[in-house]
Formats: C-alpha cells, sequence, structure tokens
C-alpha cells in the first residue's frame, strides 16, 4: 500500500495506473537466454541433487565431459558414484541401467546417439517397458534413456536415423522430443521424476541453438507435463503438427505463409507417446487442414500415427482435404551435403505441403 | 524337529490302531549334524576352493529335502497339467536340477538379489514364491503370482527379478541390481544365473567386464545341464570350461547335483563379493530330465540311458536322502511323511491352480505404468476404448 502511493507520488503520468497496480516498481526479469545443452545439463544437475538414487550412465559422460557435452561438470560435482563412464558395451550396459532400476536407483542411460540403441534395444523393450505389465504391477523400472536422436550434420546413413516410430510403437514406454530449451529441461525433469521407462529423444543440430528461458522455467521445480503437446503458433487456417527440430522449420515455414494471408497454427508435440491427439483434434477442427512433419522416414511414422488418429476421431469430419505428411525421403541417409540436405524436410517443403493442402 | 516326531507317531496311530507300530524314534535318536565329504571344486584364478568337509545339521538336511522334493514334484505336476493342456505356451520345467536352486539359497540370505532365466519355477518357489501361487501362474488364472498375466517365465518376488524369456538378456540385469547393492551400500549382492546355452551370448561378456571394472557384488553361475535346446555343450561352445569363461573373473566349478557343493561354492563366493573384491564366476554341473521345454521330448539328442544314468547315479534329492539315512540324520518313515506332505501341498495347489477363476478382462490394460494417472488404451478396434490403471 505505501509502496503504491510513493510510486503514484513519483510517477505523475503513470499515477492512475499506478493506484491499481500493486506492490512494488519492478523492472522487467532480464531475458535468460540458455542453449539446449545447458538446459539439459540444469535439468540433470537438479535431479542429481534432488534424489540421491539418480545417477548417469554412457560412454564418456564423466571424464569427457559428454560426447556433446551434455553432462560437462556433472562429473567434476557429483563424482565416479554417480557420473559413470561406461565401456563401449551398449546391451551390457543398458542391461545395467534397467537392472539397477529394478533395485530401487533412478538411472539415466545415455546412448552417444540413439542409433547405438539398436545394440541394447532388446533391454529397452523386453526388459524395461515390458517388466511392469508382466509382473502385473510388482516391478516397476524408473529409468531414462536419452540421447541425440535423428540426423545429424553429414553423418551418413548408419548415424542418421530417427527413433521416434520405433519406440513409440511399444506399450509400457513413454517417448519424449523436446524442441527447445524449456521444452528440454521441463520434459527431462519430468522424464527422470518419472517412474517408469522414458526414451528421450534430443536432437544433436539443437543442442547449440539458444532460446529464451522463461521465469518460470528458471526455477528447480519447473517440469513440463510428459504426453501435453504445446500450440507455439495460434493459426486458423491450417494445423502443422510436429516434434523436435522441425518446429524451428514450422515456424520459419509460418512467417513465410503469414505473409501470403495463410497462418500456420504450429503444435509442437514434445510427446511423442503418448500423443496428445486431443490438442491435434482441437487444432483441426479449427483449422480443417492438417500437415504433419517429421525428420523420420515416413513408412509406418510418426506422421501415419497422426493421420490414422485423426481419421479415427471426432476431427475427420472437419478435414476439408486429406492430411498431408512431410516427411524425411524413404532412403537412408546419404553423405554429400546436397544430397543431405534434400533427403530432409526443408522449409521450402513444408510451404509447397501447406499450399497443396489448401489448394492454393 | 519334535513336529516331525509327532507326525511320524500321529500318523502310526492313524493309520493302524494296532501294534506293528513304526519304532517311536525320538529326537536323541537322531544325529544332530554330520560332516560330509564333497567333491572339490575345479578353481580358476583362485588360491583356495570352497571346503570339502562340511557340515550339515539335521535340520537343513530336512528342509533342503522338503525343498527339493517340493520343486520336483511340483514341476512333475506341471508337466501332467500341461500335458492335460491346462498350461498352454512354454513350460521349462526344472526337475532334476533342484539342488542348484536349493543349494544356492542356502549359500545367500533372502535379503541378497537373484535373477535367471526361463526355466524359473525353482527359483521362484526358493526366492519366496508359493507353489500355489506359482501353479495359479502357470494356469493363468488371477491367483497367480503375477495375476495370470506373466505366465511361465514372468514370476516375480521380493528381490527376484524373474523370470526372464530373452536368453542372457537377465546377465546385465543382474549386475545392474549388483551394481544398486554396491551404490546404496546395503552389503548385499546378487547371484545372476544363465544355461550353457546363455554362456556364449556377447552381452554375459560385456557383463563380465563392467562387473570386474566395478568391483561389482555379482555371483555369475552357469547352470550347465549339457544341452543349450537340442545342442549339446560340444557343439555350441570352443570351451566349454564355463567356469574359466569369465577370464579375468574367479571361478569354480561345482557338482551341481550334490546341494552340498552348491551351498560352499555359493557361501565361498558370496564372501569373496561381500568383501569387496568383485564378481565371482560358478560353473554348476548338473542335468535337467525333461527336454529343453514341454514341446521337447528331451530324446532326440541325448539317450534315454544318459537320462536313466544321471537318475539312477546323480539324482540330487537320492543323495542327500541317502546321506541323511546312512549318517542316522532321519528315519525312512519321517522322510516319507516330508512326502505325503509335499504331494497333498501340490495336489491343493493345483486344485486351486486349476479352479481359481482367470484374470478379469476389465484388468486386460492395467500396469502399463506404474504411479501414473489412469489413461486409455486403444482396444483391437478405433471404438474400444479400454481403461488402463496402475
Amino acid at each position: 500500500m505505501a509502496a503504491s502511493v510513493r510510486c503514484f507520488l513519483r510517477s505523475g503520468k503513470n499515477a492512475v495506473s499506478a493506484l491499481g497496480r500493486r506492490g512494488f516498481h519492478k523492472s522487467a526479469p532480464a531475458a535468460v537466454q540458455m542453449m539446449v545443452r545447458d538446459a539439459l545439463n540444469q535439468a540433470m544437475d537438479e535431479e542429481l541433487e534432488r534424489d540421491e538414487r539418480v545417477f548417469l550412465l554412457g560412454e564418456e559422460v564423466a571424464q569427457y565431459d559428454g560426447a556433446y557435452k551434455v553432462s560437462r561438470g556433472l562429473w567434476k560435482k557429483y563424482g565416479d558414484k554417480r557420473i559413470i563412464d561406461t565401456p563401449i558395451t551398449e546391451m551390457g550396459f543398458a542391461g545395467i541401467a534397467v537392472g539397477a532400476a529394478m533395485a530401487g536407483l533412478r538411472p539415466i542411460c545415455e546412448f552417444m546417439t540413439f542409433n547405438f540403441s539398436m545394440q541394447a534395444i532388446d533391454q529397452i523393450i523386453n526388459s524395461a517397458a515390458k517388466t511392469y505389465y508382466m509382473s502385473a504391477g510388482f516391478q516397476s523400472v524408473p529409468i531414462v534413456f536419452r540421447g541425440p536422436n535423428g540426423a545429424s550434420a553429414g553423418v551418413a546413413a548408419q548415424h542418421s536415423q530417427c527413433f521416434a516410430a520405433w519406440y513409440a510403437h511399444c506399450p509400457g514406454l513413454k517417448v519424449v522430443s523436446p524442441w527447445n530449451a524449456e521444452d528440454a529441461k521441463g520434459l527431462l525433469k519430468s522424464a527422470i521424476r518419472d517412474d517408469n521407462p522414458v526414451v528421450f529423444l534430443e536432437n544433436e543440430l539443437m543442442y547449440g541453438v539458444p532460446f529464451e528461458m522463461s521465469e518460470e522455467s528458471q526455477s528447480k521445480d519447473f517440469t513440463i507435463p510428459i504426453g501435453k503437446a504445446k500450440v507455439e503458433r495460434q493459426g486458423t487456417h491450417v494445423s502443422l503438427v510436429t516434434h523436435s527440430r522441425y518446429v524451428s522449420h514450422c515456424l520459419d515455414a509460418a512467417v513465410v505463409l503469414a505473409k501470403e494471408g495463410i497462418e500456420c497454427e504450429v503444435i509442437n508435440l514434445r510427446t511423442i507417446r503418448p500423443l496428445d491427439v486431443e490438442c491435434i483434434e482441437t487444432s483441426v477442427m479449427k483449422t480443417n487442414h492438417l500437415v504433419t512433419v517429421e525428420g523420420g522416414w515416413p513408412q509406418f511414422g510418426v506422421g501415419a500415427e497422426i493421420c490414422a488418429r485423426i481419421m479415427e476421431g471426432p476431427a475427420f469430419n472437419y478435414l476439408d482435404a486429406p492430411a498431408t505428411r512431410v516427411t524425411g525421403v524413404d532412403i537412408p541417409m546419404p553423405y554429400a551435403k546436397i544430397l543431405e540436405d534434400n533427403s530432409l524436410p526443408q522449409i521450402k517443403d513444408i510451404i509447397f505441403s501447406v499450399k497443396k493442402t489448401l489448394n492454393v | 524337529m519334535l513336529t516331525n516326531i509327532s507326525n511320524v507317531l500321529r500318523a502310526c496311530a492313524q493309520r493302524n490302531g494296532a501294534a506293528s507300530v513304526v519304532s517311536a524314534r525320538t529326537y536323541a535318536d537322531f544325529t544332530a549334524e554330520a560332516t560330509f565329504e564333497i567333491k572339490k571344486c575345479d578353481i580358476h584364478k583362485l588360491d583356495e576352493a570352497p571346503a570339502t568337509q562340511v557340515v550339515m545339521t539335521r535340520e537343513e538336511g530336512l528342509q533342503y529335502y522338503r525343498t527339493m522334493q517340493t520343486i520336483r514334484r511340483m514341476e512333475l505336476k506341471a508337466d501332467q497339467l500341461y500335458k492335460q493342456k491346462i498350461i498352454r505356451g512354454f513350460c521349462h520345467l526344472y526337475d532334476g536340477q533342484e539342488a542348484c536352486a536349493v543349494g544356492i539359497e542356502a549359500g545367500i540370505n533372502l535379503t541378497d538379489h537373484l535373477i535367471t532365466a526361463y526355466r524359473a519355477h525353482g527359483y521362484t518357489y526358493t526366492r519366496g514364491g508359493t507353489v500355489k501361487e506359482i501353479m495359479a501362474e502357470l494356469t493363468g488364472r488371477r491367483g497367480g503370482i503375477a495375476k495370470g498375466k506373466g505366465g511361465s517365465m514372468h514370476m516375480y518376488t521380493k528381490h527376484f527379478y524373474g523370470g526372464n524369456g530373452i536368453v542372457g538378456a537377465q546377465v546385465p540385469l543382474g549386475a545392474g541390481v549388483a551394481l544398486a547393492c554396491k551404490y546404496l551400500g546395503n552389503n548385499e549382492l546378487c547371484v545372476s544365473l544363465y544355461g550353457d546355452g546363455a554362456a556364449n551370448q556377447g552381452q554375459i561378456f560385456e557383463s563380465y567386464n563392467m562387473a570386474a571394472l566395478w568391483k561389482l557384488p555379482a555371483i555369475f553361475i552357469c547352470e550347465n545341464n549339457r544341452y543349450g535346446m537340442g545342442t549339446s555343450v560340444e557343439r555350441a561352445a570352443a570351451s566349454t570350461d564355463y567356469y574359466k569363461r569369465g577370464d579375468f573373473i574367479p571361478g569354480l566349478r561345482v557338482d551341481g547335483m550334490d546341494v552340498l557343493c552348491v551351498r560352499e561354492a555359493t557361501k565361498f563366493a558370496a564372501d569373496h563379493c561381500r568383501s569387496g573384491k568383485g564378481p565371482m564366476l560358478m560353473e554348476l554341473q548338473t542335468y535337467r530330465y525333461h527336454g529343453h521345454s514341454m514341446s521337447d521330448p528331451g530324446v532326440s539328442y541325448r539317450t534315454r540311458e544318459e537320462i536313466q544314468e544321471v537318475r539312477g547315479k546323480s539324482d540330487p534329492i537320492s543323495m542327500l536322502k541317502d546321506r541323511m539315512l546312512s549318517n542316522n540324520m532321519a528315519s525312512v518313515e519321517e522322510l516319507k511323511e516330508i512326502d505325503v506332505a509335499v504331494r497333498k501341498e501340490i495336489e491343493d495347489a493345483a486344485q486351486f491352480a486349476t479352479t481359481d477363476p482367470e484374470p478379469p478382462l476389465e484388468e486386460l490394460c492395467n500396469h502399463i505404468f506404474y504411479n501414473n494417472p489412469a489413461l486409455e488404451v486403444r482396444g483391437t478396434n478405433p471404438w474400444a476404448k479400454l481403461k488402463s490403471v496402475s
């Protein structure tokens, strides 16, 4: 009260509004910029501090500070017991991580890239995902499998596959795909706190991208719920549904399309499994057009699932055109830059697909 | 002990009021404990071997006998129920190998941890499961240890992590449990079992490496029953010295048909682990009477004579029985009483397992996630929206 009066006296012009406003004179909080890798780092740091049972294992996570520096500083802070460098034996260390989770710890198992998770996929699916069900609720497996997923730059076929569809196919797993720094932090914290196996698909090309972090996201208790998509941009003409790096592409495409009077609604899925179908349906029922965008291959992929679900639900009747999927090209990833660039959705492909869908 | 005696007396009284009563043996008549000479273990990267002179008390003997007999009869009952098509799918029976499960449990504590592959009914029992809930799981009923959702290969109980269907996958899991034991500093250890077939799996060598590197309190145990499904060890392994395959991990080769050998070796290995020296490896030379599973008659790759020979010369239950009788640690009648009691327990369990209702359909989709709000699960068609709770 006294503060408001002081404000009133000090700032003549704003006096009237000052009366309505309570509290002290406050300057806007400085916008905090954070790269995705640092957001991931912060999430792990906070969760390691919060719960002694949390630990990180993987190749080069400790003394090397992480192959992509995501775990920088953690070994120095927490030591050998909690940040463990493993030999290059994915099947073995993923199995060890799952066993540790069964016995009461809360491991974060890092795959240097998800391509290597294929060596361990049996442990992820058969030992982690299915166990709670097979044991009829007796044995839970609180584990996070994380690492970069999908294409990088010039790493060619064996190092560029997107595993979102493979993992999202399986009951018993949660599959999360963050886009920006806030997503990365909030979702990773949720994943670590979740008592179930979570596959956390990061993107190497996003690690070095800075994003503004809201004040809320700077708190140690900031979490983003798994299973809820976010509308990053409101629109009326078409629903662009996407995840991970392609959220950026869609937002960029939306800017270009807006100049031509096409307003895109961009939905950042954030979680692949469970899919937030309701969010997509609500959007499609508003825009009447659906375009999905992903980096993975087209067949049996994330976009395919979204189309099927929309068909099966109320939103189908609101579609003015068949849904369109924008995906990676159905080939193993080539090396040469020109070939690689043309193997993945570009902004122009999104723009083209939107216009085709809208028949303009 | 006294109960046993009174049981004998009661049984006599029930059988015939008349005089041809079995002499009422009193406690003082039986030897309280005896020392036995057991086979020496082959050792690898060790300076000492487990003791060859071991003590067994009457109590221990009776307990081992009863437990082994229970497993034996339970497995034979499962065979019967499978042939009647009351048990379906996979059923891998453990009869012949009882000394392994019982001996191992005698060498560790219930607070320790254990994981095995799919030939798991015996271990489910020694780790605390009841015959009733094991059999009801085999018949897929709601009273099963996994509520009918797991089946033969997926039974769990406290500090027992199954029951695992993928050959070899249980070994890294077990090493992970051992890591948790070390991490939590609880002085517990984890026994990870695998067969002679699984012993060639790469992930097992990955587990050896990490367990040794990090000095995990892990006992890796190879139950070598000479055949990986239909393939004899000579046809599958370049080296059949499974106890040496851990290379830098000290190993023991143990007579897996002798419950006391298994017990001593396990104690030896457990001491090693608990002292912080890291993992140990044990190979138990054992034998399964049944084929690999109920779909395998078990005689196309081995002779009936071989099976008979093992039964005649090395049966673990007979061996223990002979030892106890010849050392005056129990009477024939007493052991028969145990047999009768075991048979009854199995019959009752089978009765339960065949009459208990199947799990309710409403629970089909439960247990996907732990500690999670209820979720909707897609059924076979888009209109089938099923409910799943934790």
